[in-house]
């Protein structure tokens, strides 16, 4: 293996110099002093953190080069030029984001409302449920290379989603987050935090969408199923193809609770997913899904940790992608467990489709096991559509562009079927056709 | 990747981790300085070596070189154990000339050492040459026996000085080719100060019938702590090389850096088998490398039992159409030990395939990790790797890490991975105590049959000794 001399950069500020971030504080200056604290101290480790190198293991195959945070701007507020969402379903509540301001919302059913459900903004929840946001906001640890990134978004992020469901309470229809970019050079810092109280039950879907030339979105969710909750994540992400992405998932998982998260990639430059599920206690639950087509000369770099920190817990992580042009993907996991999490069952699975010549498929699936009574396993394939397949519904009448078609979405479907809800899958399905098809 | 490493933090000789015995090194030295080069590493060290084998000039530069590089590039330690950090670079002797033989006595020899060699079988002679008592063994007939044997077929078989000296005209195209001196701070070390090693060269279809043995070899001369090998397989030839024993062996350095390159031409094989028992204070850092033309293959079997640390990634770079590589490998890592092994597979052509078997067993608190590489450029058709690598973990501390790397381009390739960690089975154990076993013998049993489709790939006596040698690791991981 070939070392290299650690060439430590000087920290990059790009275009968010400590003058930006003055014109943001005062901009937010009726906000609570905790909250302008946690943004000047992570301005402050924002500022002193190098941009990622080449010899940094946790970047290992992304294009470090491609991370310029300069030549953009936070934006003015847009109402006006909206992309039109190409997700839909009937949802119980929705909330949408154009270029951090609230500009739409369905307010929840009186019903669910009475009886304590929270869908409100996170510049609301500063006003109204301060504790609540105090100890779920960015709380978790950061440690899949993002840190810049996450303090970053953590001293610019002006507003985004904060979900409450109380203890108890069961949402049949999902919650849908929409989070636009309108305009071009654009930074936006989407946020979308999700506390379910013990044994409740929700869906939560993020979508993002829109944004022009140049555009910079640093996205970071928290998500916290408590003791016995089901709790149910998707995230469509599908931005300009001029968006340099970042999006940071941080799950923690309760006793016998149930967390599904689904990320669906599509949009983006180069995109970067990283995704943190912290099994903190027994009998959780946590199935990681992914799903990424990548075209042209898209990157898509996703970087995940399933942590096993307490006896009997379980994890399932697949993650998908669909490669065609010269299009570049990174896999890059690892399942850790902890030296008294015994019973720990976790799988891990990255599955890579070539449909192109000149596509890259870089997977990475690791394994850090320091308790001995365990299951865990991980595959990884990259391949071609299977000849035989595709031979044997031709030999049923199938056209050969309708069989390589039905073989694609097959392979999807191995992870969207996993969806409780069908109507977001069907909504799901027609995004990725859609992209296929272009 | 977050690397929580535990021993890190150690002084550079006390590791503290449990049940290791430091006293196993520590062998005493005749101090004559106008023999050796004395400890610490210099440019003149490097002369020095290069004065005593009075080595051609160009050799002496390529050292000189390499000593350069060595000094340039930095510990690993961003994807690395910081375990590295405990080498003391200025307490190592480089080079020990014939004048200089470590000694110490029998009674000196720790039981448990004395112990383990009844427990193999080890005949009386044999027991002190291994422990360090006395230098010789009876090796050199059996050298010159099955050096005269295959010189009749045109084999060459010397040592790294001899193979550069007397024959430069087949080794010097591929020395330092298959792994260049800057491949990483370890090759360069080993380029500038080795000694020792084996040059080999088969001479087109030949296929040598009975495994050449460096253990013979080399301990006909000194051990070789920086040693090279270069073995040349010429068009459609066919040879087996076998490295090292199951015996432990006890060293009186605490780094080993060996430098292994083959070069298997169209349509040769090349077999080389590594059992590595290094006693529990040795650094065994290790790069080794196969270049395999059209339709050739190149196998790595390797076992990796002794160390402290040991990093070693057997590697074949597939440069002709229709290569093969394999690695097979086995490691087990107990109380205090880091086996960081694994493969590396480079497809350079197209219909290329490699096969990767790794298989860990970390007991108490012994760590195992598996590293691979498996790289298909663009435009490559055909092309496939299999890769599988199971952990078994005794005990409820043992740990094992896998870090694989795949990179795929184009859509005509094949590739897959799969890893396991798991436990000895319950219903095992139960079933054979049931039967009459002891715990401690149930546990060995089910060891073996874990490693079984593995050692069978062995030579018959090397695999009978590595099942008495699991049967000993397992004594004590129990109850």
């Amino acid at each position: 293996m070939a070392s290299t001399t650690a060439v430590s950069s000087p920290p990059a500020l790009g275009s968010f110099t400590s003058e930006v971030l003055a014109a943001h504080l005062a901009a937010q200056a009726g906000a609570p002093a905790w909250w302008l604290e946690r943004k000047r101290a992570a301005y402050a480790k924002f500022a002193a953190l190098p941009l990622p190198g080449r010899t940094s293991e946790s970047w290992r195959f992304s294009s470090v080069k491609g991370l310029d945070l300069g030549g953009v701007s936070l934006p003015e507020p847009a109402g006006a030029g909206m992309p039109a969402s190409a997700l839909r379903f009937k949802a119980a509540a929705t909330l949408t984001f154009a270029n951090h301001r609230l500009v739409a919302s369905d307010a929840l059913p009186a019903e669910l409302a009475a009886r304590g459900v929270i869908v409100t903004t996170i510049a609301e929840a500063l006003r109204q449920h301060g504790d609540l946001l105090q100890a779920h906001f960015m709380t978790q640890p950061q440690r899949l290379g993002s840190e810049k990134f996450a303090a970053l978004h953590a001293a610019f992020v002006g507003d985004g989603a904060f979900i409450h469901i109380p203890k108890g309470v069961e949402l049949d229809h999902p919650i849908l987050v929409t989070h636009a970019i309108v305009g071009d050079g654009a930074a936006v810092f989407p946020h979308t935090l999700v506390v379910a109280g013990d044994n409740s039950r929700a869906t939560i879907v993020d979508y993002f969408t829109g944004g022009g030339a140049r555009c910079l979105a640093v996205g970071a969710n928290d998500l916290y199923a408590g003791h016995g909750a089901r709790l149910t994540y998707v995230a469509a992400q599908d931005w300009s193809r001029d968006t340099l992405s970042f999006q940071l998932n941080s799950t923690v998982v309760r006793r016998d609770a149930r967390m599904q998260s689904l990320n669906v990639h599509l949009g983006g430059r180069q995109a970067r997913h990283e995704s943190l599920s912290q099994l903190q206690a027994p009998g959780g639950f946590s199935e990681m899904l992914a799903l990424t087509v990548a075209d042209g000369t898209q990157e898509f770099d996703q970087r995940t940790l399933q942590m096993h920190q307490a006896p009997n817990t379980r994890s399932d992580l697949l993650y998908k992608n669909a490669l065609l042009g010269s299009a570049r993907t990174i896999f890059s996991g690892l399942i850790a467990v902890d030296p008294d999490a015994q019973k720990t069952d976790a799988y891990q699975s990255n599955r890579n489709l070539m449909l192109s010549d000149a596509a890259e498929a870089n997977s990475l699936p690791g394994l850090e096991i320091q308790a001995n009574d365990v299951r865990c396993t991980h595959g990884a394939t990259t391949s071609r559509i299977d000849p035989d397949q595709q031979f044997y519904l031709q030999s049923r009448g199938i056209p050969p562009a309708a069989a390589h078609q039905l073989l694609i979405s097959a392979f999807f479907e191995e992870v969207l079927g996993r969806l409780e809800n069908l109507e977001i899958h069907d909504a799901l399905n027609r995004l990725i056709q859609a992209k296929l098809g272009a | 990747m977050p690397d929580t490493d535990t021993l890190a933090t150690e002084a550079t000789t006390g590791n503290a981790v449990a049940g290791i015995d430091q006293s196993a090194g520590n062998f005493k030295y005749e101090e004559k300085h106008d023999f050796d080069a004395g400890t610490g590493l210099t440019a003149r060290t490097v002369d020095y070596i290069s004065s005593v084998k009075k080595e051609a000039p160009w050799i002496h530069d390529f050292r000189q070189q390499a000593l350069k590089t060595f000094f340039a590039k930095p510990l690993p330690t961003h994807w690395a154990t910081r375990d590295l950090e405990n080498i003391n670079f200025d307490k190592i002797r480089y080079y020990l000339s014939n004048g200089q033989k470590p000694k110490r006595t029998w009674e000196e020899v720790p039981d448990d050492i004395k112990r383990t060699f009844e427990r193999l079988g080890i005949p009386e002679q044999e027991r002190k040459f291994l422990a360090g008592v006395e230098a010789q063994f009876d090796s050199e007939a059996a050298y010159s026996n099955i050096k005269e044997a295959v010189s009749k077929q045109g084999v060459i078989f010397v040592n790294s000085t001899e193979g550069l000296r007397e024959h430069p005209e087949i080794f010097r195209k591929w020395f330092g080719k298959v792994i260049p001196t800057g491949d990483n701070k370890f090759s360069a070390l080993n380029s500038a100060v080795f000694s020792g090693g084996s040059f080999i060269y088969v001479p087109p279809g030949v296929k040598v019938s009975h495994p050449l043995q460096a253990y013979f070899r080399i301990n006909a001369e000194n051990f070789g702590q920086f040693e090279r090998t270069l073995i040349i397989a010429d068009e459609g030839a066919e040879v087996t090389y076998m490295e090292g024993c199951t015996a432990p062996k006890f060293t009186t350095t605490t780094l080993h850096s060996a430098v292994v390159e083959l070069v298997a031409l169209k349509g040769a094989k090349i077999q080389y088998i590594t059992v590595q028992n290094w006693s529990s204070n040795v650094f065994n850092l290790v790069t080794k490398r196969g270049l395999a033309h059209e339709e050739a293959e190149i196998k790595w079997i390797d076992c990796n039992i002794g160390s402290r640390l040991t990093m070693k990634y057997p590697g074949v770079v597939l440069k002709g159409r229709k290569a093969r590589g394999e690695v097979v490998s086995i490691a087990l890592a107990n109380d205090g030990q880091h086996q960081d092994t694994g493969a590396k597979m480079i497809h350079a052509a197209d219909e290329t395939t490699s096969n990767i078997v790794a298989k860990s067993i970390s007991v108490g608190q012994g760590r195992s990790t598996y590293r691979g590489v498996v790289h298909i450029p663009a435009h490559l058709k055909g092309c496939k790797n299999n890769t599988e690598c199971d952990a078994l973990l005794i005990n409820a501390n043992s740990r094992t890490d896998t870090y694989p790397a795949i990179t795929i381009r184009g859509s005509a390739n094949n590739v897959q991975h799969e890893a396991s960690v798991s436990k000895v089975s319950e219903e095992q154990i139960f079933y054979m105590r049931q039967r009459g076993l002891t715990e401690g013998q149930a546990m060995s049993l089910s060891v073996n049959g874990f490693i079984n489709d593995l050692t069978r790939q062995f030579p018959m006596e090397y695999s009978v000794e590595l099942k008495r040698l699991i049967d000993l690791e397992m004594e004590g991981s129990v109850g």
